[in-house]
């Protein structure tokens, strides 16, 4: 791969740091009017997700990482990986436990998500911030009780538990949050 | 025929206040100067000869015309000191400029190649008294005057480090840079032992000067006096300082050295430096040395961004809020 130097820094830079592909948020050029400049950079490490902050030389180079995003098709789960296919190229690309993380509880068979591949391999695995999923279990309640104080649990079709409305009935489509894991309304049918 | 103005956005980067701001506050300096007897003066932006300083690197342009049978190079001024201290040799008394400087490979939240210097000079002051001069004129254009402390080199890296900068070898400040949690001590090959102490002064001591306050940090390691008086001792200090508002480096000054061959001596220095680091070799500025050795006076000089001064006082997070037009859109 090619290398970058820090003139090249900026947010969303991907770039191999300790053998780990990782991605700049933040960039900062730091100076003395008379003397040594640096790159203070806070970075995340896309494999693990942690940010952390580190310090390069001005005019040191790094290792550009081979890294890409793009929209993929998620197939099914065979009980280890989770596959996905190019919508476009029908190529398909399975990912692993790590890779998918929490996104496992909004996954959903056909929904398209962003998959970032190092290497060709998929590292991480990005639902869309809202999804629609239907409920499969939730206490009946109490018909006519709009007040929504409280709520209660229901579990959708993928597993994740969400608090909902009283007024919720199992079967109703949801649109949820992924970001929050929050309700935000029923979906329109 | 279409305009071509696609991508293109025109608009300046600072708002209409303040760029008003920026016209009060040099106005309020030139009073200020006006009021203490300071002469307002202009210098070349272009000249043969470039800064030495192996920290600093200059723009290079080309000359082609009457005058010179060949291209000629030129530099872009870094900061107008060498040229004013030939005014100061010439028996000009006190006196300052406001103007534009150039500095290649710089850009950032707090820098942009191109900005607003304000120079000036003081015959018969020591850095002391000069530090007093800066203090003044920052608190007569702030919209509240601020508290001024004083602080050795010593004191800050003592207070915030617990290390001895001037007798700390290479190795116990990459050590202490770990200690302090900087990952990439361990890792990072800086050229000397000055790269470390600014690694640590500006990770780990800037951001805590200036709270509330006008920081002075003065009496540098003796390595780090650019042009700077070396005052004798055990360790010899340079007889420099710095003022930081809110972590932000604001001002450089110097009690001034007045001794051409030492001058000489350090533009060399400097020269040999930058063949070691691989960087451009300039010609050192032979008019500067002609005129400190038919006798500079003794003086105290300091420079000032304005860019930043502005910043502080009207709370910009980025330089480019006070730039009608930053080199990324100019």
């Amino acid at each position: 791969m090619a290398n970058y130097s820090t003139s090249e820094f900026k947010g969303g830079l991907k770039f191999m740091l300790d053998g780990d592909p990782c991605s700049i948020i933040e960039n900062e050029f730091v100076k003395p009017g008379k003397g040594q400049a640096f790159n203070r950079v806070k970075i995340r490490n896309l494999k693990n997700g942690r940010v952390i902050e580190r310090t390069f030389k001005s005019g040191e180079s790094v290792e550009a990482a081979d890294v890409v995003e793009s929209n993929y098709q998620y197939l099914y789960n065979d009980g280890e990986f989770w596959h996905f296919m190019d919508p476009d190229t029908y190529e398909q690309v399975s990912a692993d436990a790590t890779a998918v993380g929490e996104s496992t509880k909004w996954l959903k068979e056909q929904d398209i998500c962003t998959v970032t591949l190092w290497d060709g391999t998929p590292i991480i695995v990005e639902v869309p911030n809202f999804v629609i999923l239907t409920v499969t279990d939730t206490d009946p309640g109490l018909k006519g009780d709009t007040s929504g104080g409280g709520g209660k649990p229901a579990t959708l079709e993928t597993g994740a538990v969400v608090r909902v409305p009283l007024f919720i009935q199992i079967g109703e489509a949801l649109k949820v949050d992924t970001r929050t894991g929050e309700y935000v309304s029923r979906a329109g049918k | 025929m279409e305009l071509d103005t696609h991508h293109t956005s025109w608009q300046p980067t600072a708002s209409l206040e303040m760029i008003r701001s920026r016209a009060q506050l040099l106005a309020r300096i030139r009073d200020y100067f006006e009021r203490t007897g300071v002469l307002e003066v202009e210098t070349p932006a272009c000249s043969s000869y470039a800064t030495t300083d192996p920290a600093i690197e200059s723009f290079q342009l080309t000359y082609t015309g009457p005058g010179f049978p060949t291209p000629h190079p030129l530099y872009l001024h870094t900061s107008p000191e060498f040229p004013m201290k030939r005014l100061l040799a010439a028996g000009s008394g006190a006196i300052y400029q406001i103007c534009k400087v150039f500095r290649n490979g710089e850009l950032g939240r707090q820098h942009n190649p191109e900005f607003t210097l304000l120079e000036w000079y003081r015959p018969g002051f020591n850095h002391h008294q000069l530090m007093e001069d800066v203090a003044a004129l920052i608190n007569s254009v702030l919209p509240e005057t601020r508290e001024i402390e004083y602080l050795s080199y010593l004191e800050i890296f003592n207070q915030h480090l617990s290390i001895n900068p001037h007798q700390a070898t290479q190795t116990e400040l990459q050590q202490c840079a770990k200690q302090h949690g900087i990952a990439d001590a361990e890792r990072l090959n800086l050229p000397t032992k000055d790269a470390w102490l600014d690694l640590l002064l500006t990770h780990r001591i800037e951001s805590q000067l200036g709270r509330n306050r006008l920081s002075f940090v003065y009496d540098y390691p003796a390595s780090q006096a650019s042009l700077a008086k070396i005052r004798p001792g055990s360790p010899p200090l340079a007889e420099r300082f710095e003022l930081y508002m809110e972590g932000m480096e604001l001002a450089n000054g110097f009690h001034e050295l007045t001794q051409a061959n030492e001058q000489q001596q350090r533009f060399n220095q400097d020269l040999k430096q930058r063949e070691n680091q691989g960087q451009a070799i300039v010609p050192m500025d032979k008019n500067l040395l002609a005129a400190i050795n038919s006798g500079l006076p003794d003086c105290a000089g300091v420079a000032l961004g304005i860019d930043r001064l502005l910043m502080q006082i009207t709370q910009a997070t980025d330089i480019d809020q006070t730039l009608s037009f930053p080199t990324s859109s100019a």
